[in-house]
């Protein structure tokens, strides 16, 4: 955005022959505009989680009575242990770690097993001559407009006659087949030269080897993206895992925080600063997955070539 | 290294419309150097894939050596092929690119190696095999492509213009190299391209393809020399053959009411005239006809004069040392005079002994 505007200016400038002390000075105050702005945008991203990580370090009475805090307190180690360590529920089996844990597998399963399947399904509609392939596809792609909740009973029903209730198999496996994924795969096999394929043909490579040793290590940099976006949506489900697990040793993070405002019966005070600390827990492992997995997508994406 | 036989083969995409390629005959020996030239959309690609096999054949057969291949798998023809994106593995290394095919064939691992080396020293890479394709420049590129040919080592190299995607200057020094590596290794090699001048300088005989059909097949110069249509005239050498119409009364050739050459041996009847640009005589001693010159192209090593006779266009080429005026006196070199058909286009040849009975 700096960029642009700072040459826009330089090509005025140049049109009028010289940079005037006027044109310089309305640089620097567009640009104190612009970086105004942007900051704006900053803290207002990121003001509630500033405020959800002091105030998770402060004990549950000081919140409760004086509401959420605006500087550090002194009960950060406490807070975490006890979150990451100490179990919430009944049982005890669902420690902070545990629903790490759970989270990790419902996001990595939930977007392994989208890229998985919508990436073969892809390959089938856009290189093999199957009848229909093309109706295959709208038919697939018009179930985006069907989101899961919709349809969340039938699944249910299904999940629970398969006995696969309290698994990770019945929390996953329903959820995996994607048209926002198949709908990305095709685009992007579209977009790959048709001579790829025939020069694999006489190299000698099938359609397993061609998928395998050419177009998935092509398609690196969607599979990135497709991850990214993947592992965000599963790791942040809340209605399905109610649904599907009843077992605490089930309980993801995202279940956890409601878990602990839950528990407010008769004088308890809810543990409003561990609920704070999860939620920030429960926002880490997102972030590293943007933050490492964009590195490789923006490389992927800067080193284009097909 | 082996003969490829292309017999009565034609290609269809659709029943209904005219067919891509129809009913194509070509003997190429062994080790010969074939090139397919024709204007863009001539089916010279839909050929050489029939070839291939990446394309299924409608009708006829293909057959490399004694083997008639129809129904074999690209794999297993025994060809490469060279295209013209090049279409290397963007995420393979050179090394690996060139290798892919051997390895696919289980060829032992250490042969595999022998052979990418080879390849590579043959071709100037070795500096590069450890380079993605991204990180070489396109006339590296095409060695590339080429090397995964060459490590094959295939009855038949099948080209379809490799060169088209490089810069003017590479192009002659690739054309160059080609034609040379194909001299070395002795490969049986058909080559695709619509640049008339790449397909005169590499064939050892040039095919000359119309909308799916065979004009002419036959060494450079022949067909330079003796067009077989006023399509393949028109089409091969540079600037292109001017070609006029003409009308014969049995005795002579006029253009207009301008007579341009004897009409010996012709019968009477409207006629195409043609004569490439430096078989016309300049200022002659006798016969001459007038042309309003229209432009000038300078060459450097000459001229390129376009005028028109009577109305027509046609385009001679002089000496840059020639005084250049609004009219030039011109003549046609009787012997290089070319006549065709009027309406058929084919080409034809007085018979001067005839003429007389
Ligand atoms: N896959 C295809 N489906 C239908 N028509 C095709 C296909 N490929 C080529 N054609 C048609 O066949 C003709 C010859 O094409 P092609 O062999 O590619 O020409 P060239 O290589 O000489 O430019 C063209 O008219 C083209 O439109
Ligand atoms: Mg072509």
């Amino acid at each position: 955005m700096m960029e642009t505007t700072s040459s826009n200016l330089e090509v005025e400038a140049r049109a009028g022959g010289r940079r005037t002390p006027l044109l310089s000075q309305r640089r620097f105050w567009r640009s104190v505009g612009d970086h105004t702005v942007l900051w704006l945008g900053v803290l207002f991203m990121l003001a509630p989680v500033l405020l959800a990580f002091l105030t998770s370090t402060h004990d549950a009475v000081t919140i409760h009575r004086d509401g959420l805090q605006f500087l550090p307190g002194d009960h950060f180690g406490e807070t975490y242990e006890a979150v990451l360590f100490g179990a919430t529920g009944f049982t005890g089996k669902a420690t902070g770690l545990v629903m790490t844990f759970n989270s990790m597998v419902l996001g990595i399963g939930f977007a392994v097993g989208k890229i998985v399947i919508s990436m073969m399904a892809a390959y089938a509609i856009v290189y093999f001559r199957i009848p229909f392939a093309t109706l295959a596809f709208w038919v697939i792609f018009t179930t985006l407009l069907l989101p899961l909740e919709v349809r969340i009973l039938p699944s249910y029903e299904i999940v629970q006659k398969m006995g696969l209730l309290n698994s990770y198999t019945g929390l996953i496996l329903p959820l995996i087949a994607s048209a926002t994924g198949t709908f990305f795969f095709r685009q992007f096999f579209k977009s790959v030269p048709d001579e790829l394929l025939e020069a694999a043909r006489i190299d000698g490579a099938g359609p397993f080897k061609f998928f395998v040793d050419i177009l998935v290590p092509m398609s690196k940099t969607m599979i990135a993206a497709i991850f990214i976006i993947m592992f965000v949506f599963g790791w942040n489900q809340y209605l399905w895992p109610t649904l599907i697990t009843t077992d605490e040793g089930y309980y993801t993070l995202v279940r956890g925080i409601k878990q602990i405002i839950q528990v407010w019966v008769g004088a308890n005070i809810p543990e409003y600063g561990q609920a704070m600390a999860l939620a920030i827990l429960a926002m880490l492992p997102p972030i590293l997955v943007v933050v490492v997995f964009q590195r490789w997508f923006i490389k992927g994406l800067t080193e284009s070539d097909k | 290294m082996a003969s490829v036989t292309i017999d009565h083969v034609t290609k269809e995409y659709s029943t209904s419309g005219r067919p891509a390629v129809s009913d194509v005959s070509l003997a190429i020996a062994e080790g010969e150097f074939i090139v397919l030239v024709g204007p863009s959309g001539c089916g010279k690609s839909t050929l050489l894939r029939m070839v291939a096999g990446l394309e299924k054949i409608t009708d006829g057969e293909v057959r490399i050596g004694d083997r008639r291949v129809n129904e074999v798998d690209p794999a297993d023809r025994d060809i490469a092929m060279v295209f013209q994106n090049y279409a290397l593995y963007p995420h393979m290394t050179v090394r690996k690119n060139m290798g892919y095919g051997l390895k696919n064939r289980r060829l032992p691992k250490a042969e595999i190696e022998k052979r990418v080396a080879e390849a590579a020293s043959i071709l100037q890479l070795d500096e590069y095999l450890d380079r993605r394709p991204r990180e070489l420049s396109g006339g590296q590129r095409q060695r590339v492509a080429m090397g995964r040919a060459i490590v094959r080592e295939p009855a038949c190299f099948l080209f379809d213009e490799p060169l088209s995607n490089l810069d003017a200057k590479l192009r002659v020094e690739m054309r160059g190299e080609i034609k040379q590596l194909q001299r070395r290794l002795g490969t049986t090699s058909i080559y695709v391209t619509h640049d008339q001048l790449e397909a005169m300088t590499l064939a050892d005989r040039l095919v000359v393809l119309n909308k799916g059909e065979v004009e002419q097949i036959g060494a450079p110069l022949d067909v330079y020399r003796s067009p077989a249509s006023t399509f393949v005239a028109s089409f091969i050498g540079s600037p292109a053959m001017s070609l006029l119409n003409a009308a014969s009364d049995g005795s002579a050739l006029r253009i207009g009411d301008v007579v341009v050459a004897s009409g010996a041996g012709l019968a009477a009847g409207p006629v195409t005239l043609g004569v490439r640009a430096e078989d016309f005589i300049l200022a002659p001693t006798s016969g001459g006809f007038a042309m309003q010159v229209s432009y000038v192209e300078e060459l450097g090593a000459g001229r390129l004069v376009h005028g028109a006779v009577q109305g027509q266009m046609l385009t001679l080429s002089i000496s840059a040392d020639h005084p250049m005026t609004d009219e030039l006196i011109i003549a046609i070199d009787p012997a290089r005079l070319h006549l065709f058909d009027a309406s058929s286009g084919k080409r034809i040849t007085p018979r001067r002994e005839t003429a007389e009975a």
